[in-house]
């Protein structure tokens, strides 16, 4: 059983292999992604005109659906709708109509009926984007901001960019990822992107509670010590690390943590000089990474933020690329049936 | 026979095809049925005159089926199935005896509720049912049931439905009350602990789709657990749906030691991995998970080898709701007990299970262990079903007895089709 025989590609791939939904990166291939990211790399300058926008989404009606809270993606998605050209409206369902016991499907009947093109969906529950791409109107394109600890396929692929941007290639990287792989969305889409782009290692540093039963599968080493685990690095990625792990006995104490496995200055220095100092956010100062490192010259957080819109916009516009021509070759198919 | 009004009083004569009398198969001799027993076998059988006959050529006539672990839903609201439409579908599977499950709506967990079921069984059902009581009040893990008056009232045995116990205390008096009346106690060992929020099989694909997983430790620290208790108490322990290797090899283990210990596998154990997860299909949500294909093999030769001595559908009928949403927010349990001959004549066909050890589990297993002797012998009861293992059907919402419709196969033809089940010789199912 490999990550191939199980991806979900007829699900979000169109017959001719372009996006139609953006679920998850297994099974997406290098070209892809690469294109993917080539794509962002165009709408980057976008942001950095007078008037940040393109025709590509225009008459398009874009819901951010989320069943989680949020600000930083949501907004990035939004402000991405935007600079497409869409139209778009956020729904908060964590404080709407699923608190009033209607359940996700009727929610979903709701707002197809409101004409609907695209679904941003962030939910708490692995699975729920795929569960709304297999039951909605086909035509209709679903974009995952986050599922459980599934994927966080955006998010990953804007750390690709921020990569990409600061070392020109992924041949030869060495890059660790630390801190709460066992709860991380984003983590398990980093590790596919990963090794799917052709880095020379991915490494996991983290205590065992926090890691999922053979991680090693997914395509990564496994480092107890930190202090070893920087060694050669040329990217080094920080988890946030949510306060209830405490509660769960998964860990001690924040102080135990930021000691064993939060990324200080002297930490950062047994690493490659020019090594770059990525989190997803929002972070814990202090708990996974010290004031001075995000703050410092060798962070790129910052950076990854703006990616984000660039690779939102990328994403968006290739999904709804594929809606559309599957919905034409859909009528060409009609039409030599003769219906 | 034209099917469709076999009456007590009419007399069938089966002639052709295989006979497993719940032992081995032979070439059936001819079968002779009159008031609802088995009148002759062989020369007799072929010599008396019949009202009516049926040519069984190609199919297996076998002892009717035995599940020792089914969701009737009744008591319940009704939307998830009933008496009449799954003692019904259980026909359609050729099972002739199901053992009713304690999770009903209010609880099998007292003498009221098992005459309720036994009345709805009498007047609704077409095939046996034999009720299993709750052990614990309100299958909450925390007092004791009144397992005398359940007893009396007709429950075979006693047990905590899909709920644990996770008070070892509670478990050993549980255990040690119910050997009291010679009570069989039937567990599903999960340990809650660790089995935690999960509902997936703790492996790669939990792993990789960040689902939450339940550890293999979950089920063998209840199995060590309740064998130790078993063996201290001196119960007679039956150990229901076990889905890891290493509980078969346990299971093994304690027998060899002199434990008074009997198990069940579903059948969906047997046919599926945690692979049906890969892509989120609610449908394999069940309890205890689908584990790896290591566990599934060791299951399987379990059954083969006699140490899991029968299997059951644990069929769990769902309204469309329960399974329309989000993995980890459906409910777990399949529509199964029409599929289970399929899926195991699949097996056999494979090569991974002889076809006499299927029924076996099937029937004498199971019967074996509610300590009830249903054979195909001259005298005895007309619990029978008669299939033919080369013609296929195809599950379907339209096909399905069940109110559930989440069957674990629905895009594809599955070989054994069930033709005619006979409960104390009226026709529960005709094709």
């Amino acid at each position: 059983m490999t990550a191939n025989d199980l991806s979900p590609n007829h699900l979000q791939l169109t017959r001719d292999g372009q996006l139609r939904h953006f679920l998850t990166l297994d099974g997406l291939s290098r070209e892809l992604l690469t294109d993917i990211l080539d794509t962002a790399d165009s709408f980057i300058e976008v942001g950095e005109r007078s008037i940040k926008k393109v025709p590509l989404l225009r008459g398009r009606t874009v819901v951010n659906l989320f069943f989680e809270p949020s600000t930083r993606t949501r907004s990035t998605f939004e402000l991405a709708a935007k600079r497409l050209s869409a139209d778009v409206l956020n729904l908060d369902i964590s404080s709407s109509a699923t608190s009033k016991g209607e359940s996700l499907s009727d929610t979903l009947l709701n707002l197809e009926a409101m004409a609907s093109d695209m679904f941003v969906v962030r939910h708490s529950q692995s699975g729920a984007p795929h569960f709304i791409a297999e039951s909605v109107t086909p035509g209709v394109a679903i974009i995952n901001a986050g599922d459980g600890r599934h994927a966080h396929p955006t998010q990953a692929m804007l750390d690709m960019l921020t990569i990409r941007q600061h070392k020109d290639r992924f041949e030869g990287l060495k890059v660790a990822i630390v801190g709460d792989v066992l709860h991380s969305r984003v983590a398990r889409s980093q590790i596919r992107a990963l090794n799917e782009l052709g880095v020379d290692e991915v490494r996991i540093i983290a205590p065992g509670t926090l890691l999922p039963r053979d991680v090693e599968d997914l395509g990564c080493t496994v480092e107890y010590d930190m202090k070893r685990g920087m060694r050669d690095l040329d990217v080094v990625i920080m988890l946030r690390l949510q306060n209830e792990r405490m509660e769960g006995a998964l860990l001690p104490s924040e102080r135990e943590f930021f000691r064993l496995y939060g990324l200080t200055q002297d930490k950062l220095a047994l690493a490659k000089p020019d090594c770059i100092v990525m989190h997803p956010g929002p972070i814990n100062r202090g708990v996974e990474i010290e004031s001075s490192v995000a703050d410092g010259p060798q962070s790129v957080i910052l950076n990854q933020v703006t990616n984000g819109i660039a690779i939102r916009m990328a994403v968006m516009s290739m999904a709804m690329g594929g809606q559309m021509a599957e919905r034409q070759q859909r009528q060409t198919d009609n039409k030599e049936a003769g219906v | 026979m034209s099917s469709s009004d076999l009456n007590t009083g009419e007399s069938l004569r089966i002639t052709g095809g295989t006979l497993f009398d719940g032992e081995i198969e032979k070439e059936n001799p001819g079968l002779l049925i009159a008031d609802g027993r088995i009148a002759a076998i062989g020369d007799g059988a072929l010599n008396a005159g019949a009202d009516k006959t049926f040519d069984a050529t190609g199919c297996v006539i076998s002892v009717g089926f035995v599940d020792l672990c089914c969701n009737l839903r009744e008591p319940g609201t009704g939307q998830k199935g009933n008496i009449a439409s799954e003692t019904r579908a259980a026909a359609h599977g050729g099972f002739t005896t199901v053992c009713a499950s304690p999770e009903t709506s209010p609880m099998n967990d007292s003498g009221a509720v098992t005459h309720l079921i036994h009345e709805a069984a009498a007047s609704k059902g077409v095939v046996r049912v034999l009720p299993i009581g709750a052990i614990t009040r309100g299958l909450k893990g925390e007092m004791l049931s009144d397992m005398a008056g359940l007893k009396a009232a007709g429950c075979v045995a006693l047990g905590n439905g899909s709920k644990s116990i996770s008070n070892a205390r509670i478990l050993r008096r549980c255990m040690a009350y119910a050997q009291t009346f010679g009570l069989t106690v039937m567990f599903s060992p999960e340990n809650q602990a660790l089995a935690a929020d999960g509902y997936a099989h703790d492996g790669q694909v939990t792993t990789r789709l960040g689902l939450l997983g339940i550890p293999e430790v979950a089920e063998t620290a209840a199995v060590a657990e309740m064998l130790l208790l078993a063996e201290e108490t001196g119960v007679r322990l039956h150990l229901s749906q076990l889905s890891c290797a290493r509980s078969v090899e346990m299971l093994a283990q304690a027998r060899q030691r002199g434990i008074r210990v009997t198990a069940d596998v579903a059948m969906h154990q047997l046919a599926f991995t945690e692979a049906k997860l890969a892509e989120f299909d609610s449908r394999f949500h069940v309890r205890p998970p689908l584990r790896s294909e290591a566990d599934r093999q060791a299951l399987v030769a379990g059954v083969e080898t006699g140490v899991i001595d029968a299997i059951v559908s644990q069929h769990q009928p769902h309204d469309s709701a329960a399974k329309q949403a989000p993995l980890p927010a459906t409910e777990p349990g399949l529509s199964s007990i029409e599929s289970v001959l399929s899926l195991g004549l699949e097996l056999v066909g494979r090569g991974e299970l002889s076809r006499v050890r299927l029924l076996q589990a099937l029937t004498t297993g199971p019967s074996g262990i509610l300590e009830r002797d249903w054979k195909l012998a001259e005298g005895s009861v007309a619990d029978l079903c008669v299939f033919a293992p080369a013609r296929s059907w195809q599950p379907s919402p339209q096909t399905l007895t069940s109110a559930g419709k989440h069957a674990p196969v629905l895009d594809r033809e599955l070989p054994g089709r069930v033709r005619l089940t006979l409960v104390g010789g009226c026709e529960a199912w005709a094709d």
